[in-house]
């Protein structure tokens, strides 16, 4: 095994990781607008977007809130560089619940109602998924006996055939970190919603484009982590995020965006049901 | 061409319209039309767009409205005024509250003639306008100009 010094591996992450996350983006848009009968935009849109609001006048509402998104991108960038390192997955976890906790308080240091409804949907949101997401580790603990991600293949076989119930619980979790229906309420990536634009509302310019990139780094961890599924050989490891890139999207385009207390009580029975059934059959 | 042309973000403000350009406009983002292509996505904030696209004669009551929306926009910006009521009030213009077109209120770039306009009309408007959000405003040409090299479209051709 060669070795590479962590500090290239970081600074592999900190560049690579949002141009293949705009990418994944684009091909969202593109995948999306098929499925509408649409052409759809070119592949480098959200990049196109992202260079344009960086070159917009910035507004600021209060200081508060660019800190707050500075925040969120720089914790983001921390989760991916951890995860890069073969670091704790515990801790990649505590850094992602503070990078969503810095975008929540950034909304709610506004007075735009919609903003603030969005920054309490989005707690909701973490509510839900947060317990899933502990679980999941705790599944990988007990497999390989050890939080580390340079651990995944200590076991030898792919954690998919040990957690195959965790996994259908991962899908509604990205599907609720991706911004997707039915679970798309906080903020959304079609234009309208009944809280316009939720918890982004008041960013505009390049402090918007800081927390696109935030999304594009997540977007990517989200399925470098589908990915560690079927860490034990690359391809079909990529098979699956391919798969669970599909599936979210098709959901998207054929649910309605439901209520938050749907989301809780569907996440906290179907969601938690399915991980913790998994847990169990584990341990005994 | 640059980036703030392949992405220009719409926030469409209703100005007392009678709907037909509304509906002309809505019709752009289905996909028939697909705006989305040009990169051209319809938001629903102005803080988050570049162009805005006006449609209906400006009256007392929402001036204050129309010129809150154009300020709340970051600049560059640009404003798409939709319509015979939009550039001089149209049917419109002699009512008693009618203020007039929407360069009454905010300095209008692209006017887009018809009544209503038909949807390609708008999207090329819309694409006009894109391109002027690399240009200055004092350096922009004046209205007139643009007006007259958007002729009205005919039937589409491979709809």
């Amino acid at each position: 095994m060669i070795t590479v010094d962590p500090v290239i591996i970081a600074l592999l992450a900190i560049v690579a990781v949002p141009f293949v996350g705009a990418i994944i983006m684009g091909l969202d848009r593109r995948l999306t607008a098929r499925m509408q009968g649409r052409v759809g935009p070119p592949l480098l849109q959200p990049i196109y977007d992202v260079l344009k609001l960086l070159r917009k006048e910035p507004i600021v509402v209060n200081r508060v809130q660019v800190v707050y998104a500075c925040l969120h991108l720089a914790f983001m960038i921390l989760c991916v560089v951890l995860l890069a390192l073969g670091q704790d997955m515990l801790m990649v976890l505590f850094v992602l619940a503070f990078s969503t906790i810095a975008l929540i308080l950034g909304g709610m240091s506004v007075r735009s109602p919609y903003s603030r409804i969005g920054s309490q949907r989005e707690i909701m949101q973490m509510l839900s998924y947060e317990p899933i997401l502990i679980l999941m580790m705790v599944g990988i603990y007990l497999i390989n006996g050890s939080f580390m991600a340079r651990d995944i293949l200590v076991s030898g076989k792919p954690l998919l055939l040990s957690l195959p119930l965790l996994f259908p619980a991962f899908l509604l979790v990205m599907t609720i970190k991706l911004q997707k229906s039915p679970f798309d309420f906080a903020t959304s990536h079609h234009g309208h919603q009944e809280i316009v634009k939720g918890i982004t509302l008041e960013y505009s310019g390049p402090f918007l484009a800081i927390l696109e990139i935030a999304h594009w780094y997540e977007t990517f961890l989200l399925f470098f982590i589908a990915t560690m599924f079927w860490a034990t050989s690359i391809p079909v490891g990529l098979l699956i995020a391919a798969v669970c890139f599909f599936g979210v999207i098709l959901l998207d385009n054929i649910v309605a965006r439901l209520t938050w207390p749907w989301m809780l009580r569907f996440m906290w029975t179907a969601g938690l049901g399915l991980a913790a059934t998994n847990i169990l059959w584990l341990y005994i | 061409m640059s980036c703030r042309e392949k992405s220009p973000w719409i926030v469409h403000f209703n100005c007392n319209s009678c709907n037909g350009c509304d509906i002309e406009f809505l019709a752009c983002l289905t996909p028939i039309y697909d705006v989305e292509r040009f990169g051209i996505v319809h938001v629903g904030n102005p803080k988050h767009a570049d162009i805005l696209v006006v449609s209906g004669a400006v009256n007392h009551r929402n001036a204050r409205v129309l010129k809150n929306v154009y300020e709340q926009m970051p600049s560059p910006k640009a404003v798409v005024a939709l319509g015979a009521c939009g550039a001089t009030g149209g049917i419109m213009a002699d009512c008693y509250n009618v203020l007039g077109g929407v360069e009454k209120v905010i300095p209008v770039d692209v006017l887009v003639p018809g009544c209503p306009p038909r949807p390609e009309a708008i999207m090329d408007g819309i694409l006009q306008a894109a391109k002027l959000l690399n240009v200055r405003r004092e350096d922009r040409p004046i209205e007139a100009e643009v007006r007259l090299t958007l002729q009205p479209v005919g039937e589409p051709e491979n709809v």
